[in-house]
């Protein structure tokens, strides 16, 4: 009996088994014995006390995304789990691992509408890789062994574990083994020789090739591997928003962003290429625009671990289900050096086009008002590639995903499937956690800013060194550039009364900058870096402005406004 | 061909995790399919479930549906056939009162024509049952129909494939 240890012990001893250092949470009734038995660890285990846990799951997407672990996040049961449905659709879209352990009632009480109970398991089924309700003590190291080797493997994602109270206080035998298989999960899936020979032998015949590369680039820390395969195949290539990070924003024949506010040339290549390589994607909207006129000349080749995703959205002439860098490896080592000078040299004059009618009016602007891309590549720039970039949802990330100067991996984190307002400040305290020797810079709105404005608390508390540059237009710009363009200009429940963002700065013992002009920016940005301590950088930015290039809904990727009254249309 | 709408049957082995069924529910509601018949019970393996589920469904979205269901971590395999790839019964009971059954002297009959059989006869009511395909045990039911049928119920559809492979290999 001496041997035995509570259900709450036995978690935080299996957390520590599995490298956990860093806990987001949030205390409550039904997980207390979790917390009280967090007392022993604490030499061990770093918990970050968020302000609402909705802060707490974006904070583990952050770290996640840039550790390449599992988040873990603690919370407690009812609200507490509830608060977390939004982080677990945004990590679920976003294969972002994560393990999430929510406290529940005691195992007589379930079901029966007890004090802060909520049918856990019930309701985040559809949202989660997997979930489970650990109602003994002895189950505790099994779940959790099994939750972290399936958040983690084939297509990372959040995993839920509801934790009875009878759970916690029973006392239990305590072993723990890590999981390294389960007989019905197959998360290592790798193509047949045939497959991969046919699709070198299409990206050898192939005139006018074009990779697309996504997040499962970064996942499978397949970045080298990816190189090596553009090099040796002398392909050009795009990235989705989630893939940005995984090439150096310089990278030769490298276009940039793919999809609704990406690259021209990116996008045009797109519906001119003979063969699309997607390498770790999943054709999001997004990405596509119309479906029907996508890369129509194309054959698709497919990489992908997940095998749902092949051929769900666009059919494929070659569907390689396996981790991108060891089918890359395999492609690699198969194809032929390439050279298709020809092609390439065709995307100049695109780029020329978007450069001087969208690039340079955004970066280097005639008029007073500041721009929102000149602020985004003057502080990546400031940073010499090295910022870990954190955006909310709106203008703000699709300005920060076109402009960002990038130079370093894992430096791009964003809410991109679910598009979650509110993800960036909390995501951002996670990103800083993960990784402190890298500066973050947030790039935020004054409306996603107010959505989780509450972890100002969080980063005082923790002395987070998260870098806010808050691109302030006083409207949800990015509704309000839509109804400029497709409402008819009705500008309805779009402008913001903002409050006095330095008193709120001061409340919270941040660093405060107001950035009005042109002029004041360099200065403002020697300010905003002088020490490794968080700062609010509240930049003034022209309030009417739109994101551009736009692939309009219902159209294309080769038919992009460059402006409200400019088109650049493929003849 | 991709886009026509017929009847699929899938089939579904599982561990025999709770919360399963609903979540599997879940994926033909989400993407607006309804499920016609759905049948679930433990296998001749310990441990391992099935679950038959029948759905009216293009090729496309039905192929879209069962990849998310093997998706899930606990469903071992996953798999979809048009009838002709099955062979597959459905189980009709029906209780009818044993006067009106035994007055008309039809019983025999009922019973040949159908291939059909009694499980319980009293002075008050009789069971009756058929298995077979949806039509058959309509038909049966129409059959019945005259004495007055006090419960008519019909299970989902049970079905093996016609292959010579073992369904499941993993859990040998």
């Amino acid at each position: 009996m001496e041997n035995k240890i509570k259900g709450s012990e036995a978690f935080w001893k299996a957390l520590i088994a599995e490298g956990v250092d860093t806990v987001f949470g949030y205390p409550g009734g039904q997980i207390m014995h979790v917390y009280d038995s967090l007392c022993s660890y604490t030499d061990r285990v770093r918990h970050i006390l968020v302000r609402h846990e909705q802060g707490a799951i974006h904070a583990a997407q952050g770290f996640a995304r840039v550790s390449g672990r599992p988040g873990v996040v603690l919370v407690t049961s009812g609200p507490g789990a509830t608060n977390v449905v939004t982080g677990l659709v945004d990590a679920m879209t976003d294969s972002t691992p994560l393990v999430v352990v929510t406290g529940q009632v005691p195992n007589a009480a379930l079901g029966t509408d007890a004090f802060q109970e909520a049918d856990v398991t019930g309701m985040t089924g559809p949202i989660t890789k997997w979930n489970y309700q650990i109602r003994r003590p002895e189950d505790v190291a099994w779940a959790i062994a099994r939750a972290f080797y399936i958040a983690g493997s084939g297509r990372p994602g959040p995993v839920v574990l509801d934790f009875t109270k009878d759970a916690q206080v029973g006392l239990t035998d305590f072993h723990y083994e890590k999981c390294t298989g389960i007989r019905s999960y197959h998360p290592d899936p790798f193509p047949s020789d045939k497959a991969l020979d046919e699709a070198a032998a299409l990206i050898d015949a192939s005139k006018k090739p074009f990779v697309v590369f996504g997040q499962g680039v970064t996942i499978s820390h397949a970045e080298d591997r990816l190189a090596e395969f553009l090099r040796k195949g002398d392909l050009p290539s795009g990235s989705t928003m989630l893939g940005l990070g995984a090439l150096p924003t310089d990278f030769p024949n490298y276009e940039g962003m793919i999809g609704m506010h990406g690259h021209v040339a990116a996008n045009v290549k797109t519906s001119e290429c003979d063969l699309l390589i997607a390498i770790g994607m999943r054709f999001s909207d997004r990405v596509t625009g119309s479906v029907g006129k996508y890369a129509r000349n194309a054959k698709v080749i497919h990489i992908d671990i997940d095998k749902a995703e092949i051929g769900k959205i666009i059919p494929v002439t070659v569907g390689l289900c396996g981790d991108a860098g060891r089918v890359l490896e395999a492609l690699t080592a198969r194809i032929s050096p390439g050279s298709h000078r020809e092609w390439l040299e065709s995307f100049v004059p695109v780029r020329e086009i978007e450069k001087k009618k969208v690039i340079e009016p955004e970066l280097h602007p005639k008029g007073k008002e500041l721009k929102m891309g000149e602020v985004v590549d003057a502080v990546t720039a400031y940073c010499g590639g090295r910022a870990i970039v954190v955006t909310d949802v709106g203008q703000n990330q699709l300005m920060a995903s076109r402009y960002s100067r990038l130079a370093s991996r894992r430096s791009f984190i964003s809410s991109g499937g679910l598009g979650t307002m509110g993800f960036g400040l909390p995501a951002a305290i996670g990103a800083a956690i993960a990784d402190p020797s890298r500066p973050v810079c947030l790039f935020v709105g004054d409306g996603g800013i107010q959505m989780t404005i509450q972890e100002f608390g969080t980063i005082m508390q923790e002395h987070t060194g998260v870098k806010v540059i808050l691109l302030n237009n006083n409207w949800l710009g990015n509704v309000r550039q839509w109804q400029q363009l497709f409402y008819d200009r009705r500008y309805s429940a779009t402008r913001m009364i903002n409050p006095n963002y330095e008193d709120i700065a001061k409340a919270y013992g941040i660093k405060y900058i107001r950035v009005k002009d042109r002029e004041a920016l360099p200065k403002a940005l020697e300010t905003l870096f002088s020490d490794n301590g968080p700062c609010l950088m509240d930049v003034l930015v022209e309030e009417e402005a739109n994101v551009m290039p736009m692939v309009p809904p219902g159209s294309g990727l080769d038919r992009m406004m460059l402006t409200e009254n400019s088109w650049y249309e493929n003849e | 061909m991709d886009n026509e709408i017929r009847t699929y049957t899938v089939l579904i082995y599982t561990e025999n995790q709770i919360g399963l069924l609903s979540q599997i529910a879940n994926v033909f509601t989400r993407r607006s399919l309804s499920i016609w018949t759905l049948t679930a019970g433990p296998t001749a393996i310990e441990g391992v479930h099935t679950i038959t589920i029948t759905s009216d469904a293009t090729r496309r979205k039905i192929d879209e549906a069962v990849k998310q269901i093997e998706k899930r971590v606990d469903v071992i395999s996953a798999t979809y056939y048009v009838s002709e790839e099955i062979v597959y019964r459905e189980l009709a009971l029906c209780k009818v009162p044993s006067p009106a059954l035994l007055e008309s002297g039809a019983i025999e009959k009922l019973l040949s024509d159908h291939h059909a059989r009694i499980l319980e006869m009293n002075p008050e009511f009789t069971v009756l049952q058929k298995t077979g395909t949806l039509r058959e045990t309509t038909a049966f039911y129409e059959s019945v129909k005259p004495f007055g049928v006090l419960q008519f119920v019909r299970s989902g559809r049970v079905a093996v494939s016609r292959d010579a492979e073992p369904e499941i290999k993993c859990c040998k």
